[in-house]
């Protein structure tokens, strides 16, 4: 990965820039024509977070008010909660597999023969796992205002602010996963763990507004910890914590940074 | 005129050299073989003249320019098959060759090229699901498919089957035959022989012979091959005569078919026949041939041993 390009498109800056456009697009169009065939992924990131979203609310404890979550209920705590999964699953569990895998194979060496950089590839990889993971969030959004009506967020720029930062922290992680992994195998395994310890800061298993105060403070200093809170904060409408955007900030430029140093092209 | 200049170039991996002061240079329009036993350099040569390494020391010029400062420029013109790469498992043949179409400013047509190369039934086909020969033949089209003055075809048809090789040496004269220069990294005799007009024999990193293949095999000592079955059992001073016979380099005594074998030049071939008349023993099953590519490269290769 070339210095921030955690979303910005592959078009190198200099004299063959307006050429490459088209080379570019010509990547993310194929890309996401092999994203879309993957159904496994495609589930995981797309469908699972509402369904599982669907399935809390069978429980009817979690669509009663509760004094101790400021009147809220535990189904509107999990909008986020689900929307942050989305966005793990994207980045951590989904993406480097892709990559290792693209180099692993020599697809990435292939393209370094040809007059495109093959950073165009990881680029359109990351975009397309960050759109999938806006995709799911508004997905989430909607079965959750319309199954439980969980009300809209009553702060929305916070809330997309919020969003896209914790997006741009999994795959940063994601991509620091793959370029500290050797094989796609080795990926899969860092990721598979990665993703337990995250799901559980984000609050999976337990919301991170319900956790035990000493445990939210520690959880606090993970991105999604973090994330969490800063998400429920503008969903209850108050401007979402700097402390929190901060720390969610911190992690992405320093995930972003190592991965970008890191990453063997070969 | 010159299309590659490779001038003493070196690679050290570390600290052991794995291209130790390679010169060769490729004229346009020419079949140019790096032939060398696994392990020699072969490829990281190649690959300094693709751009995709960087030497430590010693210059690759690519018409004239650096295939690592002028990377663009030199991969528009020159067209790469890479040894043990592969393309994204779900993409099909047609969205292959129309993607690798958009990285060129002028790709040549890739529908008749897929038909020249019999991938026109395979355009629906995702790459996983090709068979060995079929994925080097869309590697050769990708290879073509803009439209380049120099292809570089590494191990082209290392594990691809009799058939499929020699369909896809045919392929090769053609690409040459339209004008295109090529590189050919190679471990097999018998194809550097069939197809190249001059080889370079690399081995251990240095280039040992550099010449056209009956220029190589003219330098391997006995090149001239006799077997036969003789009537009856020599003596050993009907050997010793064998042996002292012009050219002879060496008798190979007789084999469990009592098959004897003489390495020698076409100047042994007269005096042998008069010899075994003298001698009144009839040669039975008689071979007369020239050695192969395979036993001269053995030869350069092991001299340096």
């Amino acid at each position: 990965m070339q210095t921030g390009t955690t979303t910005a498109p592959a078009t190198a800056p200099g004299p063959s820039a307006a050429r490459r456009r088209g080379p570019a697009a010509a990547v993310l169009i194929a890309e996401a024509r092999l994203f879309l065939r993957e159904p496994g992924s495609l589930f995981w990131v797309f469908a699972f977070p509402s369904v599982l979203l669907v399935i809390l609310g069978f429980v009817p404890a979690f669509k009663e008010a509760q004094d101790d979550l400021g009147g809220r209920r535990v189904i509107d705590l999990y909008v986020p909660i689900s929307i942050l999964l989305a966005m793990i699953t994207a980045g951590v569990q989904a993406m480097p597999p892709v990559l290792t895998a693209y180099r692993e194979r020599g697809i990435l060496r292939r393209m370094s023969a040809t007059p495109v950089r093959p950073s165009a590839l990881l680029a359109a990889q990351i975009l397309l796992h960050g759109a999938a993971c806006l995709g799911s969030a508004l997905l989430v959004t909607v079965v959750g205002r319309t199954a439980y009506g969980v009300p809209l967020p009553g702060q929305p720029a916070g809330y997309l602010l919020a969003l896209l930062l914790s997006a741009a922290a999994a795959l940063c992680l994601g991509a620091t996963i793959c370029a500290l992994s050797r094989t796609a195998k080795a990926a899969t395994a860092v990721g598979s763990v990665a993703y337990l310890v995250m799901m559980f800061t984000a609050g999976v298993w337990l919301p991170v507004q319900a956790m035990p105060d000493i445990l939210r403070r520690v959880v606090e200093i993970t991105p999604f910890g973090a994330a969490s809170q800063a998400l429920e904060q503008a969903a209850s409408g108050s401007w979402p914590g700097w402390i929190h955007l901060g720390v969610l900030a911190l992690w992405t430029a320093v995930t972003g940074v190592a991965a970008s140093r890191m990453f063997r092209w070969q | 005129m010159a299309i590659i200049e490779v001038d003493a170039v070196r690679k050290t991996y570390a600290g052991r050299p794995v291209v130790d002061g390679v010169s060769f240079s490729v004229d346009e329009g020419e079949i140019f073989g790096i032939l060398g036993p696994n392990g020699a350099g072969k490829t990281t040569t190649v690959e300094c003249v693709e751009g995709l390494r960087i030497p430590d020391a010693g210059t690759v010029k690519v018409a004239g320019l650096d295939p690592v400062a002028d990377h663009d420029r030199v991969t528009q013109l020159l067209g790469a098959q890479l040894q043990e790469s592969e393309l994204q498992a779900k993409l099909t043949v047609r969205e292959a060759l129309e993607l690798y179409s958009a990285f060129y400013p002028a790709p040549a047509d890739w529908r008749p090229l897929a038909a020249r190369l019999g991938l026109e039934e395979k355009l629906t086909t995702r790459f996983a699901k090709l068979s060995g020969g079929q994925k080097q033949r869309l590697f050769i089209a990708l290879a073509l498919i803009g439209d380049p003055k120099v292809v570089v075809l590494d191990e082209l048809t290392t594990g691809l089957d009799p058939r499929a090789r020699r369909d896809t040496w045919k392929l090769i004269e053609e690409i040459r035959d339209g004008g295109v220069t090529v590189l050919l990294v190679t471990h097999f005799m018998e194809e550097a022989q069939r197809l190249c007009d001059r080889i370079a024999v690399i081995d251990r990193g240095k280039v040992v012979a550099l010449d056209t293949p009956a220029g190589l095999i003219r330098r391997a000592t006995g090149s001239t091959v006799i077997s036969f079955v003789p009537s009856r059992a020599l003596t050993g001073p009907d050997l010793t005569r064998l042996t002292a016979l012009p050219g002879v380099a060496s008798v190979t005594p007789p084999d469990s078919e009592g098959t004897l074998t003489l390495h020698g030049t076409d100047d042994s071939v007269t005096p042998f026949v008069a010899l075994l008349a003298e001698l009144g023993v009839t040669a039975r099953r008689l071979r007369i041939t020239g050695t192969s590519l395979d036993e001269a490269f053995l030869d350069l290769t092991e001299q340096d041993a």
